[in-house]
């Protein structure tokens, strides 16, 4: 099936992108799980909005392929109010 | 969806019981926005020490509805912001909203193929806002709900659901109930599984979009089985709404 050394496939917390889609849309100003990225790890092409999003707790969101599980974008909303983005996972992320 | 995305103040319009543990929130919006069927809210409570909670609730009201909006939401036992919902909010309160959000999972009839809508528990929400739309605009798209439920005490939108599928437009609604089952019931009585889904894609084939929604195990089983019965990973829209309330 997939590459998930981690097992999270099967967790029922496990949620998607569409659970922090008001976030995305605030950080990047659009709305963004309709929109076409490419993983820098495996190579899959996806609609964000199929990136798992594992833990929501924290100031911190971290969106994962679901091809490979690895890290494709991480967001934390600083105190200031500001957002520190890291999408180094991702090969590309159009919009 | 370009808009701006900003909190605005809502205020409660009528509240409509669906089962003991879901209710249909009516909203108006000063700055309403026409969303696309499949897009939720976010709703932000504060408490007087300034603590804040939000979570995000589907929403169950075709487009049309100007100024206004349904959100159906099931009362979790642990829910910080349900309970509220349920138990505090009384018509002409207001609350804190954000939206409308989401474009991933959406359908606007663009696509005139047949589709394919499987729910679990309170995941039916976003995919009646599609029955609807679908029903609204007179669509002929073949339209197929797998809608999965503990018990027929539990099905929301029953009614409309029954009325809705005997319109002979295309639409079919096949139930399954895991735990407990009415005398004479002849339909499923089990969790979706690849050969449920199988028998329910039936005619329509693999050409189908999908659209899964609901507790996390039932959109994970469902996507699996539907991508193991041959239809492409990019056929199938999931929102995994987490553990299943209960």
């Amino acid at each position: 099936m997939t590459d998930d050394p981690l097992g999270m496939t099967d967790d029922p917390l496990t949620l998607d992108a569409n659970a922090v889609a008001g976030m995305l849309h605030e950080v990047f100003g659009t709305e963004m799980t309709a929109q076409a990225s490419q993983c820098a790890h495996c190579g899959n092409r996806a609609l964000l909005g199929t990136l798992r999003v594992y833990d929501m707790d924290g100031p911190g969101v971290v969106l994962r392929c679901s091809t490979c599980t690895e890290i494709v974008i991480r967001l934390v909303r600083r105190p200031d109010g500001s957002f520190l983005v890291d999408a180094r996972g991702a090969a590309y992320i159009r919009f | 969806m370009n808009h701006v995305l900003g909190w605005q103040v809502a205020t409660l319009k009528a509240i409509k019981e669906e089962t003991p543990n879901v209710k249909t929130f009516s909203l108006t919006l000063e700055n309403w926005i026409q969303h696309r069927p499949g897009q939720h809210y976010d709703i932000r409570l504060t408490a007087p020490d300034g603590y804040q909670a939000q979570r995000s609730y589907s929403i169950a009201s075709e487009p049309e509805r100007s100024g206004e909006i349904d959100l159906t939401v099931e009362r979790l036992e642990e829910g910080e912001v349900s309970s509220y919902l349920h138990d505090v909010l009384v018509p002409g309160d207001q609350i804190e909203v954000r939206g409308p959000i989401g474009g991933y999972f959406v359908w606007d009839g663009s696509s005139a193929g047949p589709l394919l809508l499987v729910a679990g528990g309170s995941g039916i929400v976003p995919l009646m806002a599609i029955v609807r739309y679908r029903a609204r605009v007179g669509s002929r798209a073949p339209c197929t709900l797998l809608y999965s439920s503990r018990t027929s005490a539990d099905i929301i939108y029953g009614a409309e659901l029954n009325e809705l599928a005997a319109r002979d437009d295309g639409l079919r609604v096949i139930h399954t109930l895991t735990r407990e089952q009415p005398p004479g019931w002849t339909g499923y009585t089990r969790r979706i599984d690849a050969t449920m889904l199988g028998e329910v894609l039936g005619a329509t084939g693999n050409q189908a979009t999908v659209f899964v929604c609901g507790p996390t195990p039932l959109v994970e089983a469902a996507a699996t089985g539907l991508v193991g019965l041959g239809l492409a990973p990019s056929q199938v829209r999931t929102e995994r709404f987490g553990p299943s309330g209960g």
